[in-house]
């Protein structure tokens, strides 16, 4: 055979293999996938990329809008009672037919001990089949918030998970591994090939999926966990990836100089903030002895007003953040403009510090994670600075996420000063309120309340706006708790990093705020 | 040469237990696997339940006393992190890491030798002086650096080669073979160089020094003077005897280049051990991190262990000595 004849082979070979029109998209982020199983871990990443293959009974549009999924529509029969309408001729991708058994199946699924998704729906609510595509929802207490996690509550197969002996999600302790780790059984846009961890997973279009006003074109994808910052960039820069997230802010003026490429940046959900102890009578890591000047509030407004959060945006976040006067960000249901930042103030700072009895300041530790959020460790840098200028010394104890956290979360609590990031999963007030400023308890409330802040009318008013189904009362009830927190200056908060995604420009994507890459609006040129 | 094998295997199976034993009582300062193993929103009775269930609270001599137990029956447990065996994660991962290794302990034997054999020639011509001038770079340029300057070089500005990742790989039973496709072989070429830099200095300082040392020595004079080809002399009688500390520096050279192909494996998503090593730590995923240095160790004790028979090959002194020692 002549070389001429051989290329030509090898170019059939090519043509007949890749169809027409094929259009692979080729992206990479900073960590894996953990696992194939919906239920294994309540992270964003993990539930975002999984939420491309499964599907829950509801979904999240490109702003976070719910749109029916597998539900086709619900109603409130009545206050406990929900009713839920499945969409008809939805198929696994294994071909079997969606139907209520699955939902009940799921339903079962996720609240099993081994679930780390035992939130999305309460132990005391029942399912109940109505018929193979109705099903029914019977909470002990009116929940107008019932249905708003369940965009991440991904429906699996009933007969699937049966024949391949995974109805129980998998156990951390289990010698063997489960079969709903490395394979998956959605109904969503795009069907699992393989997953090698660490390495690439892939992922082809399902020719079968339901929703007929699909709107992106990608037949395959292949996503490539890259750890190492600067690789990640120059894979982007190179072309060896259509997309990459997250971009670090250093390089965010390479990626738009690059003819190529471009940056998508917007505010995120997550709100980051320092906590302090204000239940403990006497500071774990402080020179004050006998006493905790963090139960005084003018001490909490002084620090407060010694941040200087312009600063932090501009020489720190490089601009990409947005200061918030909030516990929660714009987006999230029950933020209002209303509220603003006490002004920077170093001046009246050091005078609120005089008028507690610190008119020398005083010593604290700061405890700080520096691999979690953007530029978490620079920030508490900074805030370190800028106490020392109002007289107090801040000793910084910044450490990788896998100490800071058992330090400093229930049950050791083991700090006085803390620096901390958080995003509702249900984009709404009410999981802040409930878990940061609730006074903790035994039942699960304030939880990451880590400073322990107590107010009695802010419990009072969680509980009211939990059950409240008037939507205008409710978000008044909302505005009201968040007056109290705020002035109380239960958290000082800081601002919402950006999220920064890296794009070549023949790919079209819809970035949402909760830093979830949805593929089915992905348009490749 | 049996009862040295034998006392070996023993010698290596006591410091084997010695590397796991602190390794393992350095595992509980690297965290609390428990908070990265749930999501934010877990109860911390859930935790708590977890933290037990796993075995976390117990001292640390019933845990590792446990995993050594477990280790002698082949059972390395399940990831924390992934939720898979770690014998499978490991054995998924071993190809890529001894692959990248071998290419780049290969490729350092192969330029590093002729580069020493010529500076220890001829020290004062100038292509010497610039194989001088590179070895230095070599030695004092942090990998992380030459990587990154690699892949901005040539896989950003040119183009010409992949910035991370194995390429396409071929499977062989259980190995996976990057060497058998040209994208696999394009995807080694930066790695490969990164890691093989350092040991290729280092070579070539050795094999000069070594060289210039031995042909001072009579018994090259002699040979000179019997009118030896310099073919003969240089490569024949020379080259041979500087090969003893050679083969040493090699054999404990390669245990590093495996064991610190971390680094090099990080900066270009190398999918090998070290990668999956570094990210365990992050994660404080015990049963990964104590079965890779478990392996390490081993693989440290194997390669002295043929260092020590290779030795008895090259130098024949050593083996007429073998018989008492």
């Amino acid at each position: 055979m002549s070389k001429k004849s051989i290329i030509l082979a090898a170019l059939l070979v090519f043509l007949l293999t890749v169809p027409a029109g094929a259009k692979t998209l080729r992206f990479a982020f900073q960590g894996d996938v953990k696992s194939m199983d919906p239920y294994s871990l309540n992270e964003t990443f993990q539930l975002g990329f999984l939420g491309n293959i499964y599907e829950g009974l509801i979904r999240r549009g490109p702003n976070l809008e719910i749109e029916p999924c597998l539900a086709e529509r619900w109603e409130i029969l009545e206050p406990t009672r929900w009713r839920f309408y499945l969409r008809k001729g939805v198929k696994f991708h294994d071909g079997t037919p969606f139907t209520a058994d699955d939902v009940i199946f799921s339903a079962q699924r996720v609240r099993h001990k081994n679930s780390d998704l035992k939130t999305r729906l309460s132990d005391k609510v029942k399912v109940v089949k109505v018929d193979d595509y109705t099903v029914d929802f019977i909470t002990p207490v009116p929940n107008p918030i019932l249905h708003v996690e369940w965009g991440t509550w991904h429906i699996m197969s009933k007969s699937w998970c049966e024949k391949h002996n995974a109805t129980i999600p998998e156990s951390a302790t289990g010698e063997s591994e489960n079969y709903a780790t490395r394979h998956a059984n959605g109904t969503g846009p795009f069907k699992l090939v393989s997953h090698e961890p660490g390495v690439k997973t892939i992922a082809v279009v399902n020719p079968h999926w339901w929703d007929s006003s699909k709107e992106h074109n990608v037949t395959k994808v292949i996503f490539t966990p890259i750890a190492s910052d600067a690789t990640r960039v120059a894979a982007l820069l190179s072309g060896q990836v259509d997309m990459a997230y997250p971009i670090p802010v250093q390089d965010m003026k390479r990626i738009e100089r690059h003819p190529d490429c471009r940056m998508l940046v917007g505010p995120e959900l997550r709100t980051i903030f320092f906590g302090m102890d204000q239940f403990r009578d006497e500071l774990l890591y402080s020179n004050v002895k006998g006493k905790n000047p963090f139960k005084d509030k003018r001490v909490r407004q002084a620090f407060y007003q010694a941040i200087d959060i312009e600063a932090i945006k501009k020489k720190v976040m490089r601009g990409l953040s947005q200061p918030s006067a909030m516990m929660i960000a714009p987006g999230i249901i029950g933020w209002s403009p209303k509220f603003k930042r006490l002004p920077y103030d170093p001046e009246a700072s050091k005078r609120l510090l005089a008028e507690a009895g610190y008119p020398h300041g005083f010593e604290v530790t700061l405890d700080c994670p520096n691999d979690r959020y953007v530029n978490d460790e620079a920030i508490c840098l900074a805030v370190v600075s800028m106490l020392a200028k109002v007289g107090v010394k801040v000793n910084l104890l910044a450490q990788p996420k896998a100490k800071f956290f058992p330090k400093i979360l229930a049950p050791k609590l083991d700090t006085s000063f803390y620096l901390l990031g958080w995003t509702p999963s249900s984009f709404d007030s009410w999981n802040v309120l409930y878990n940061l400023h609730n006074c903790p308890s035994e039942s699960g409330a304030g939880k990451f309340n880590i400073g322990g802040y107590c107010n009695p009318k802010v419990d009072e008013l969680t509980a009211k706006i939990l059950s409240e189904t008037d939507q205008a009362k409710r978000l008044k009830l909302i505005e009201e708790a968040w007056t109290i927190t705020i002035n109380d200056i239960a958290y000082i908060p800081l601002h919402q990093q950006a999220l920064a995604w890296g794009v070549r420009n023949h790919v079209n994507l819809k970035q949402r705020p909760d830093n979830v890459f949805s593929w089915r609006h992905v348009v490749i040129k | 040469m049996i009862a040295l094998i034998i006392r070996r295997l023993f010698q290596s199976f006591v410091v084997m237990l010695a590397v796991a034993l602190v390794a393992f009582s350095l595992f509980r300062y690297v965290g609390d696997p428990v908070s990265q193993m749930v999501g934010q929103e877990t109860s911390i009775a859930d935790r708590e339940r977890l933290r037990e269930e796993l075995g976390l609270n117990d001292p640390i001599i019933v845990q590792f006393s446990r995993f050594v137990l477990n280790s002698l029956q082949g059972k390395f447990g399940i990831s924390f992190r992934l939720g898979r065996p770690v014998k499978e994660l490991i054995a998924e991962r071993l190809p890529a890491t001894l692959e990248l290794s071998l290419v780049a302990a290969l490729f350092s034997l192969a330029v590093g030798i002729p580069m020493g054999v010529y500076t220890g020639l001829y020290p004062h011509r100038y292509l010497s002086k610039f194989f001088q001038a590179i070895s230095l770079i070599g030695i004092s340029l942090p990998t992380f650096l030459i990587g990154i300057l690699l892949i901005l070089i040539f896989g950003v500005i040119l183009g010409w080669l992949p910035t991370f990742g194995r390429g396409e790989v071929v499977k062989l039973g259980w190995w996976s073979t990057g060497l058998l496709t040209v994208s696999g072989w394009k995807a080694i070429i930066m790695p490969a160089f990164t890691l093989g830099m350092f040991q290729l200095t280092l070579i070539m300082r050795l094999v000069r020094s070594e060289m210039m040392e031995v042909l001072r020595a009579d018994f090259i004079k002699f040979a000179r003077a019997r009118g030896l080809s310099n073919r003969a002399i240089n490569f024949g009688h020379a080259l041979k005897n500087t090969l003893v500390p050679v083969i040493t520096i090699t054999g404990l050279q390669l245990g590093s280049i495996i064991a610190f192909a971390i680094i090099t494996e990080t900066v270009f998503q190398w999918p090998g051990m070290g990668l999956l090593f570094l990210q365990s730590i992050q994660f404080a995923d015990i049963p990964v991190m104590s079965t890779y240095l478990i392996l390490i160790a081993f693989f440290f004790v194997l390669i002295n262990m043929i260092v020590d028979i290779l030795y008895h090959i090259v130098d024949p002194r050593l083996r007429a000595e073998g018989a008492v020692v």
